[in-house]
């Protein structure tokens, strides 16, 4: 029953329509990177995205926010299609958290800035009310007593906390993670995931790409697999990781699981 | 060695000009560049053209040939005298910024681009991106490298000697006339250069070193 509702992107515990995309086209100079990809994705939707090396998942995420501007297509975040350029594309941008593989922390600045600088700056809170946030954020990340160090003395998984935490600070409709846990060593994935699984149990919106299917098991409402730019399929994780449709979802699911 | 100390108040005369030349060609100059490096990173690649264009023709250009240009265009615009203290600080900043922002851009591109695109993830604008996250950490890798930059100006200002400016050449040529070509006039001329040069090599040693620990 509930295959049926993916096909056209609905679940269980889906919303509104959060984030649309309609028909968007993505070249790198000849390269087709997204091939009229249509996703819609509801709020509160947890949707993990899956596919080989170099099959456009990071470019998706990033024509989300426009990191990656669309050539083609629309791309809508909570009914308002996203700017080209300027103030009005940062704040939308505000609205739209990202976490990145490599972290990216601010390295200048102490964990505690790190999370309070966009708030301070991009939604002019008073700094004592974001710093006390902050910390809470923090408190919930698992990282509050390293706040006052630099990024470079944490270790990979805390760094990975606290970007979250930065994220979280925007209070964003939508979070995309770009394969947050790839760049971790194996004893710390877990700490990165059980933060994540706690957000989506929350109700936080989120576009996940990750290869943990114990992740996309526990958390997703919803897998999407890609390969060579578009969207193959689209299914429940029960149903993705017993019975893929597609032949290249069934070759890609046996080389990863015999990894 | 006496002419030199005897004529220390004529040296004086042409240190001062030199250190003013140098110090207001060196704001000038910074403020310019800074600008063009913003420019030249700029979302918008108008401006990142005409940015990239001021710097690669300032920079191969022969700055003896900038100070001729400026003789000749200055004054229609009747701003500046076609010779004077003010065209020739006006000739070194333009020449000297080229190779400022050269020497910032280089900063912010050592300035991983996961830095950035954090920053705009969470709702900064372009200028707030600059101020906050990239230009920070630039200038700890660019600061020495500038510091050369403003070494080589210090020598560069003795252009200015060719186009009635009396600074420490100027000065040193015309002692020398005085004293019958005496080198040691020369001597005490290379002498004030260094009293401005060497410190300032010394200091960007011991910040190059600085910003290798914090790294
Ligand atoms: N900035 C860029 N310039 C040129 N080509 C790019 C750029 N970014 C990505 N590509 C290319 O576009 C294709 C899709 O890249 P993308 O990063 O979206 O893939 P991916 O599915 O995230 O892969 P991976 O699993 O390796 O992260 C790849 O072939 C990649 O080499
Ligand atoms: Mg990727």
């Amino acid at each position: 029953m509930m295959g049926d509702g993916v096909e056209d992107g609905t679940t269980a515990r889906a919303g509104a329509p959060l984030v649309v995309l309609s028909g968007v086209n993505k070249h790198f100079g000849r390269l087709h990177v997204l091939v009229d990809v249509d996703l819609v994705v509801h709020r509160g939707e947890v949707v993990v995205v899956i596919g080989p090396s170099g099959s456009g998942k990071s470019t998706l995420c990033r024509v989300i926010n426009r990191l990656e501007p669309a050539d083609s297509g629309t791309v809508t975040v909570d009914g308002v299609p996203v700017p080209a350029e300027g103030k009005a594309l940062a704040r939308l941008r505000a609205d739209v958290g990202m976490v990145f593989q490599q972290f990216n922390l601010f390295a200048h600045k102490t964990v505690l800035e790190n999370v309070t600088l966009g708030p301070v700056k991009a939604r002019r809170t008073r700094r004592a009310d974001a710093e006390a946030e902050a910390m809470r954020l923090l408190e919930r990340v698992g990282v509050a007593d390293q706040a006052h160090k630099l990024p470079a003395q944490l270790s990979g998984g805390q760094q990975q906390r606290v970007a979250i935490a930065r994220a979280l600070a925007m209070h964003p409709k939508v979070i995309l993670f770009d394969e947050p846990t790839s760049a971790l060593d194996p004893e710390m994935i877990n700490e990165v995931l059980d933060v994540m699984v706690a957000l989506a149990r929350d109700g936080m919106t989120m576009v996940v790409v990750t290869h943990e299917m114990g992740f996309a098991r526990r958390a997703a409402d919803r897998v999407v697999f890609m390969d060579g730019g578009r969207i193959v399929e689209q299914a429940s994780p029960e149903e993705f990781f017993t019975a893929p449709r597609s032949d290249r979802a069934r070759d890609f699911l046996s080389a990863i699981l015999t990894h | 060695m006496d002419l030199i100390v005897d004529n220390a108040s004529t040296y004086l005369d042409g240190f001062a000009v030199t250190a003013r030349l140098t110090a207001y060609s060196a704001v000038a100059a910074l403020a310019v560049g800074l600008v063009m490096a913003a420019l030249r990173i700029a979302p918008l690649r108008s401006l990142r053209v005409v940015a990239a264009a001021y710097v690669e023709v300032l920079r191969n250009t022969p700055l003896t040939l900038v100070f001729f240009f400026m003789v000749l265009v200055a004054p229609q615009f009747g701003i500046l005298p076609p010779l004077g203290f003010w065209t020739a600080v006006a000739c070194l900043a333009l020449y000297t910024s080229a190779f400022v922002a050269e020497a910032v851009r280089s900063g912010i591109n050592g300035v991983g681009v996961g830095q950035a695109e954090a920053a705009r993830s969470i709702g900064l604008t372009f200028g707030q991106v600059l101020r906050e996250v990239v230009l920070p950490q630039a200038v700890r890798s660019t600061v020495p490298p500038l510091i050369n930059v403003l070494i080589a100006l210090t020598k560069n200002t003795s252009v200015a000697a060719g186009f009635a400016v009396v600074e420490l050449v100027g000065t040193g040529r015309r002692l020398s006339t005085a004293n019958a070509g005496d080198p040691w006039v020369l001597v005490g001329v290379a002498v004030c250069y260094l009293v401005i040069t060497i410190p300032m090599g010394l200091l960007a040693t011991s910040l190059e070193r600085r910003v290798a620990f914090a790294r």
